[in-house]
């Protein structure tokens, strides 16, 4: 008997069901898997700082005023605007093209300068006894050398003065879906000047810029230094209630 | 002339099967390698809003998500709420909510944490602004609007 069974090799097991235990699985995995990819505007918010600004320091022609009132309507500089108006008015603030008076005035940085603040700042700095002016001071010779590595990259630039900001207020019974849309909007501005810029300069706009790559993080920076994004997650203010 | 016939006679033979669990196989590995698992059991209804200039989020474990809308149940009004985890919450809870996304990470990823606002469209802009309000006290500034793909 034992011999008999031992000629017999042993017997397939039957494959027949793996398709459907592999079935079961997919169909476990399809049901539970969630494909969306989460993307959004980023933003950071600004840090809650103990003493106010002073308002006045800011010049008034550095700050672009976006409101949105409570009925979703959008008042830009103290001018009622539409919405698909709002992308070309960032741009021009970003840009000021004519140099207008009511609009931010933009220094020249070129090498020269750039060099001379550099070799300035670092004099002043070793010179400083206190040594909170001295970290003022290295500060501001860094800024300078990421001006002077922009200009490497881009040429002569004109910047934005540094209080140039988009402020954004919405009132209390505005939509999300609008404040995403006028974010959107002006993000979409800066994006459109920084591809222009980049393929202008590189020949590849900025968005085909790969941060992961050496080369094009220093590029990226440059064109940051031109077109900083800078809107302003300010405090929340009640806007269009009176009106 | 019998030898045509021959072959026609034959008929088409079955097709083989024995492929197939390969096939499913290879479907299955390719959704578990992309499936995540849904943590959360909605409280709120949320529909975002559309937008075209939208930023990836890379890395998901670094993510923590706030959903604010009305809630699935009507019974509980229509009132936007906001839902953090699993439950409903209020706006002092945000701040044990940010500790605890915090704690939950190793040291070096901390400070790369994002807060993404899962905001329904319809939301009034208050609730999201008293949220941004509370994410600033508690010094969780990286945030994300979280938004549909447009065109």
């Amino acid at each position: 008997m034992l011999k008999r069974a031992k000629k017999h090799p042993p017997g397939e097991i039957n494959a027949g069901s793996m398709a459907d235990i592999a079935f079961l699985l997919l169909i476990f995995f399809l049901v539970t898997t969630t494909m969306d990819t989460d993307a959004g505007i980023l933003r950071l918010l600004p840090p809650i700082v103990e003493e106010e600004l002073e308002m006045d320091k800011v010049k008034e022609r550095n700050v672009y005023v976006v409101l949105v009132n409570d009925a979703d309507m959008l008042q830009v500089e103290g001018e009622p605007m539409d919405i698909s108006e709002l992308r070309a008015g960032a741009k021009e603030f970003m840009t000021n093209p004519n140099n207008l008076e009511n609009l931010p005035e933009k220094t020249r940085i070129t090498a020269t300068l750039a060099r001379q603040e550099i070799a300035n700042f670092t004099q002043y700095a070793a010179a400083a006894t206190d040594p909170e002016t001295r970290t003022s001071y290295v500060k501001t010779k860094e800024r300078w050398e990421e001006r002077l590595a922009a200009v490497e990259k881009l040429g002569e630039y004109m910047e934005l003065p540094g209080s140039a900001v988009i402020s954004l207020q919405t009132g209390s019974k505005t939509s999300y879906d609008m404040y995403v849309k006028v974010q959107n909007e002006l993000e979409a501005g800066i994006r459109e000047l920084r591809d222009e810029l980049a393929q202008e300069k590189f020949g590849r706009k900025f968005t085909a810029l790969d941060d992961k790559m050496e080369e094009d993080q220093h590029l990226i920076k440059a064109i940051r230094m031109v077109y900083p994004q800078r809107i302003s997650e300010a405090e929340p203010v009640e806007v269009g209630k009176s009106q | 002339m019998s030898r045509f016939k021959d072959k026609g006679s034959k008929g088409i033979p079955a097709i083989s099967t024995a492929s197939l669990p390969d096939i499913i196989f290879m479907l299955l590995f390719f959704f578990m390698v992309t499936t995540v698992m849904r943590e959360v059991d909605l409280q709120v209804k949320v529909t975002l809003p559309e937008a075209t200039e939208v930023t990836k989020l890379e890395d998901k474990a670094l993510v923590d998500y706030i959903y604010i809308g009305p809630p699935t149940n009507t019974l509980l009004g229509s009132e936007p709420r906001i839902q953090l985890n699993d439950q409903f919450a209020n706006l002092e809870d945000i701040d044990t909510w940010v500790l605890d996304g915090i704690s939950r990470r190793p040291e070096v990823l901390q400070p790369k944490i994002t807060r993404s606002l899962k905001v329904d469209k319809e939301t009034n802009m208050k609730i999201v602004t008293d949220v941004k309000q509370e994410l600033r006290k508690s010094n969780a500034l990286k945030i994300n609007y979280s938004t549909a793909q447009g065109r």
